[in-house]
């Protein structure tokens, strides 16, 4: 199978700062792919240049391939609108707008002129179910999205980005705001939602990786040290620097 | 001097301090409202002034055009001003260029406002030959007040957080939808505010409509009448007049509306930070 996005000797700078160092790796379809490494590594960098959310950024620098299914999205003739709704993206922290919940969900719908096309509470119903959070908000559909718990928030706009359709999903540390409980509700999540989306997610949790993810990088330093299936790489690590940190011993 | 007494010493001219100006505050508005209530009543509100020297008469055409500077003047200030303020806060690179603008705003915000009297009675009275009119002094106004709404808007629209466009954008939004759809509704309670701010200036304004809208008592027509704003015609009234009662009714009458704007604008801020928080 070809994988859904690949990058291939990928640089990034901000400025002169070299943050992401020849990253090459494939992403695999309907799968989720964690990437690790202690603080300032690169991961969300990385992650970021996937859906080119760093162009924001004054300064900030590519160089290298992303194919998203073979087509390079750093081409010119890419457009990043039709990109990002493409590939979405959850934030650590959760972000719903100053909106109500309703409104935070049929959002992007709205937004890209479904409005009249598609039944919106339709629209808003399956992808708060999709992301498991209809049963606690569907009768206070118009309360902020604001007025509901951190967790709650987090499932609010992976249900919002569910609305666009994406076909990968970045998660960018989506629990380390959370709870243990709420924690562990988004990861049963991700693996209901890998039967139509691909997820990349970065993670500061060693464990979180182990447990939702099919494939793992290990980034240091803006380079990825080792890349590949979970289970090799919690069990039989071939570079001694993957070995020390998932045995805790930095990081 | 030991650090017990130092204390109680620099306490004491703290208190009163805050007691002087307290005590000011209320002598000034308590004089206005007792000597300027009892002249107040329907009639005051609705006869017309007389002008002239007289002093006769009521206030209703004072009102009438302070009603529509203000109308005049907002409508021709918001568009600029928070487009200017989308522009700097949202568009705007930060190189000299935009360093000389952001500089030339907060220069303006500081400039007395009779020198925009005077640049808009050199323009818009006579080079432009509208005569002291309700619309010269309503874009004097708008010259006046762009630089306090662009601040006020850019602030607001600083203060959405960056998770939002971020979120919008991630969504495949626009730069323009992100702002349009996310930003400005976020930071509209903010920008409203600074309007109300805007309305208050225009209210309590005298020396730049002195020398833009002339002074007349007569009712307001068409946008080349002239005018008298509530201020104006307070200070026609004391300065050429002995109708002392009739200037302090005037004056309650400014105090009292300037009272609840400034409720209006606590209330405004109250719920916006109430939403941000997830409260409304």
């Amino acid at each position: 199978m070809d994988p859904k996005i690949e990058t291939k000797q990928l640089n990034f700078y901000y400025g002169k700062l070299h943050a992401v160092k020849n990253a090459t790796l494939d992403i695999r379809e309907h799968q989720i792919t964690a990437l690790i490494g202690p603080s300032g590594c690169g991961k969300s960098t990385y992650l970021r240049t996937l859906n080119r959310m760093n162009d924001i950024i004054p300064g900030a620098r590519v160089e290298g391939e992303v194919l998203l299914d073979r087509q390079n999205i750093y081409e010119s003739n890419v457009d990043v609108v039709e990109l990002r709704k493409r590939v979405g993206m959850v934030f650590q922290q959760p972000n719903p707008f100053p909106k109500s919940i309703y409104e935070n969900v049929a959002f992007g719908p709205k937004m890209l002129g479904l409005g009249r096309k598609v039944n919106l509470d339709e629209v808003v119903e399956k992808s708060l179910r999709a992301a498991a959070l209809w049963d606690e908000v569907k009768d206070n559909l118009h309360k902020s999205g604001l007025a509901i718990s951190g967790g709650q928030q987090q499932r609010l706009c992976i249900a919002r980005v569910l609305a666009v359709e994406p076909e990968v999903i970045l998660m960018d540390e989506p629990c380390s705001a959370l709870d243990p409980v709420s924690t562990l509700k988004i990861e049963e999540l991700m693996r209901d939602l890998t039967k139509i989306y691909t997820i990349v997610i970065v993670t500061h949790n060693m464990l979180q990786a182990a447990r939702v993810s099919d494939w793992t990088g290990f980034f240091l330093i803006g380079e990825l040290v080792e890349y590949g299936k979970t289970v090799d790489i919690y069990s039989r690590p071939r570079d001694k620097r993957t070995e020390d940190y998932i045995t805790g011993r930095f990081g | 001097m030991s650090a017990k007494s130092s204390q109680k010493i620099a306490m004491a001219f703290i208190w009163g301090s805050g007691v002087i100006t307290v005590l000011i505050l209320f002598l000034i508005i308590g004089y206005v409202l007792a000597r300027g209530v009892p002249a107040l009543g329907w009639d005051f509100l609705f006869t017309a002034p007389k002008g002239g020297l007289s002093g006769e008469g009521g206030i209703s055409t004072a009102i009438v055009s302070t009603i529509y500077i203000v109308i005049l003047t907002i409508a021709m200030l918001i568009v600029p001003g928070i487009g200017a303020a989308i522009y700097l806060s949202e568009y705007a690179k930060d190189n000299w260029l935009t360093r000389i603008i952001r500089y030339g705003v907060d220069t303006l915000a500081g400039v007395p406002s009779i020198v925009f009297g005077l640049f808009g009675f050199v323009l818009f009275v006579t080079a432009l030959h509208f005569s002291f009119s309700l619309l010269a002094g309503a874009l004097t106004m708008v010259c006046l007040l762009l630089p306090t709404l662009i601040r006020t808007s850019e602030e607001a629209i600083k203060a959405v957080p960056r998770s939002h466009r971020e979120g919008a954008l991630a969504l495949g939004a626009t730069k323009w939808q992100a702002i349009w759809r996310v930003v400005l509704p976020s930071a509209l309670p903010g920008i409203v505010t600074g309007i109300i701010l805007c309305i208050g200036r225009i209210v309590g304004e005298t020396a730049c409509l002195y020398v833009t809208i002339g002074g007349s008592a007569a009712m307001p027509t068409s946008l080349l009448s002239g005018g008298r704003t509530l201020s104006l015609h307070l200070f026609y009234l004391s300065m050429e007049t002995n109708a002392f009662e009739k200037a302090m009714a005037t004056a309650a009458v400014l105090i009292i509306t300037i009272l609840i704007i400034n409720t209006i604008i606590n209330w405004i801020s109250y719920r916006f930070q109430a939403r941000m928080r997830g409260g409304a």
